[in-house]
């Protein structure tokens, strides 16, 4: 079934190439040294800003994009009765896979997302993302940030905020990556994201 | 009656909190001051013409201009104005041959001084003697090109807000580098615009409000709190991670004195630098770094043994 169309291959595939740029750059500035160096830092600073412009471009294109074509839909689901269905596929990962039951909800053209990628791609993109995103504003025009926020250093309570969303969402990354693996053969699903075909 | 003891309690308790600014400190020589500053402290000043035989009235060359306020809130505010100026100055109208006189230097007073020992003035002194303001420039260029006896007030060991350091400490670099006049008392050259040569410099409004012109443009050492030694432009400080990494030579030159109290605050590197901005890469936290370490590195392992059991379990 064609399941991905091109417009969300190419926003996927921008998508991760800039999230794999913006983990290098930023884990290079994070751990700036003087004796060892990943990326010189003015080179490091200069692809993290502008890696982080085209994400948050392709990030809002994203939100145009999910309201007016039917995609959307895919992130959008009853509250009710989630927790049960979160940890139906939960188990399905944790013990089901190894028995080799059949998953509890396999990909249908009304299906793309089983209810913990769901929820889980929910809270990246319409909670994590958007706090990075306007976090690295921030970052980006120092001098628009108040001095004190809660007592604390503006620059330095947006900083925690921008590297503590960046480390979730590195995380998700790689565990979005060794999930990509569990399909009909490890490379399929990979596949898909290339053709469209599932 | 209750109004009134309202008032008075708010009168009370407004001259204990803030009648304290209102207190006039008596500084010694004080009185004696007073009569320099009666001319030198305005705009104009009188004097009986003997050849005109009247009275005549001059303007005050604002280069002897001295801000009492300023005067009594610096370094030297004790200072009668003829323990450094020649005691002929009381006469008045002064002779004319003592603008010549030759002004004292730091280590004038200070040498071998162990009431002050701290400040380690000989240090300077030598530093100072290596810096291109010494070796570029003729004998002309004294203490006093950068530290107005008038107005000078130490900052670095005294002001908790650093801010206002930068600011202070910076006007004494621009009091010659963004003023073409005072510029060419020592050099004929054009003064080259400090905006334009910072041009390579990224978010360079930043950096100008959060550092001295010093932390780049010295070569700091440990007996001095804040570095004389000032180097030819090539050998400036270019390297962002000079500053931005956990062995931020900040620590030795504008945190000196705080990072001397903390260094590690609740697991932050350079914690003295938070005290006053947020330094990407000098600020990392070892607790932190420890906890995403072993949260990453726990996932990969989960990851890994999963996929190992759903190879051998296929």
């Amino acid at each position: 079934m064609y399941l991905y169309p091109l417009w969300v291959r190419l926003w996927h595939l921008i998508n991760a190439l800039m999230f794999l740029i913006l983990i290098v750059t930023g884990l290079s500035l994070q751990y700036s040294s003087v004796e060892y160096t990943i990326i010189p830092f003015n080179y490091a600073v200069s692809i993290h800003n502008i890696t982080g412009i085209i994400l948050a471009v392709g990030y809002v294109l994203y939100l145009f994009a999910n309201r007016f074509t039917s995609n959307g839909q895919y992130y959008q689901f009853p509250i009710k009765g989630m927790a049960g269905r979160v940890w139906k596929q939960a188990r399905y990962y944790a013990y089901g896979i190894f028995k080799n039951e059949d998953a509890p909800f396999p990909v249908a053209i009304g299906r793309k997302f089983n209810p913990l990628q769901k929820i889980s791609y929910v809270f990246v993109m319409y909670f994590f993302m958007p706090i990075i995103i306007i976090t690295g504003i921030g970052l980006f025009f120092p001098d628009l940030l108040p001095d004190k926020i809660f007592g604390m250093l503006g620059l330095h309570l947006i900083d925690l905020l921008h590297i503590f969303m960046g480390f979730i969402l590195s995380v998700f990354m790689v565990v979005h990556i060794y999930f990509c693996t569990i399909g009909s053969t490890p490379l399929s699903n990979f596949k898909s994201m290339i053709n469209g075909w599932h | 009656m209750k109004q009134l003891i309202i008032f008075n309690l708010i009168f009370t308790i407004s001259i204990l909190t803030f009648g304290q600014d209102y207190i006039t400190e008596v500084v010694e020589h004080s009185e004696e001051n007073s009569k320099c500053f009666y001319c030198h402290g305005s705009p104009t000043y009188s004097y009986y013409n003997d050849v005109l035989e009247r009275k005549v009235t001059k303007r005050m060359n604002p280069y002897f201009l001295v801000d009492s306020n300023l005067y009594y809130d610096q370094n030297h505010k004790s200072f009668d104005c003829i323990d450094c100026h020649a005691y002929e100055f009381r006469e008045f109208p002064h002779d004319n041959t003592l603008q010549m006189e030759p002004m004292p230097t730091c280590l004038d007073c200070h040498e071998g001084d162990e009431a002050m020992a701290h400040y380690n003035f000989e240090s300077i002194n030598d530093e100072f003697h290596e810096s291109v303001h010494s070796t570029k420039h003729s004998d002309e260029f004294t203490c006093w090109m950068c530290h107005n006896p008038h107005s000078y007030k130490i900052n670095a060991r005294n002001n908790k807000n650093v801010k206002e350091t930068i600011i202070y400490d910076n006007n004494i670099c621009l009091s010659c580098h963004a003023d073409i006049n005072k510029y060419q008392l020592i050099s004929p050259k054009v003064n080259p615009n400090v905006i334009d040569m910072h041009d390579w410099l990224p978010n360079q409004l930043e950096h100008f409000a959060h550092v001295r012109c010093i932390e780049c443009h010295t070569h700091t050492s440990d007996n001095v709190m804040v570095a004389h030694h000032i180097q030819t432009k090539d050998k400036a400080v270019k390297k962002c991670v000079e500053c931005h990494s956990s062995s931020s030579t900040l620590m030795a030159s504008l945190y000196k004195f705080q990072a001397q109290e903390n260094r590690r605050k609740y697991g932050f590197f350079n914690a003295a630098i938070l005290s006053d901005t947020y330094l990407i890469g000098a600020n990392r936290n070892l607790y932190l770094n420890i906890l995403s370490g072993v949260i990453f590195g726990t996932i990969l392992l989960i990851i890994l043994i999963h996929a190992l059991l759903r190879i051998l379990l296929k």
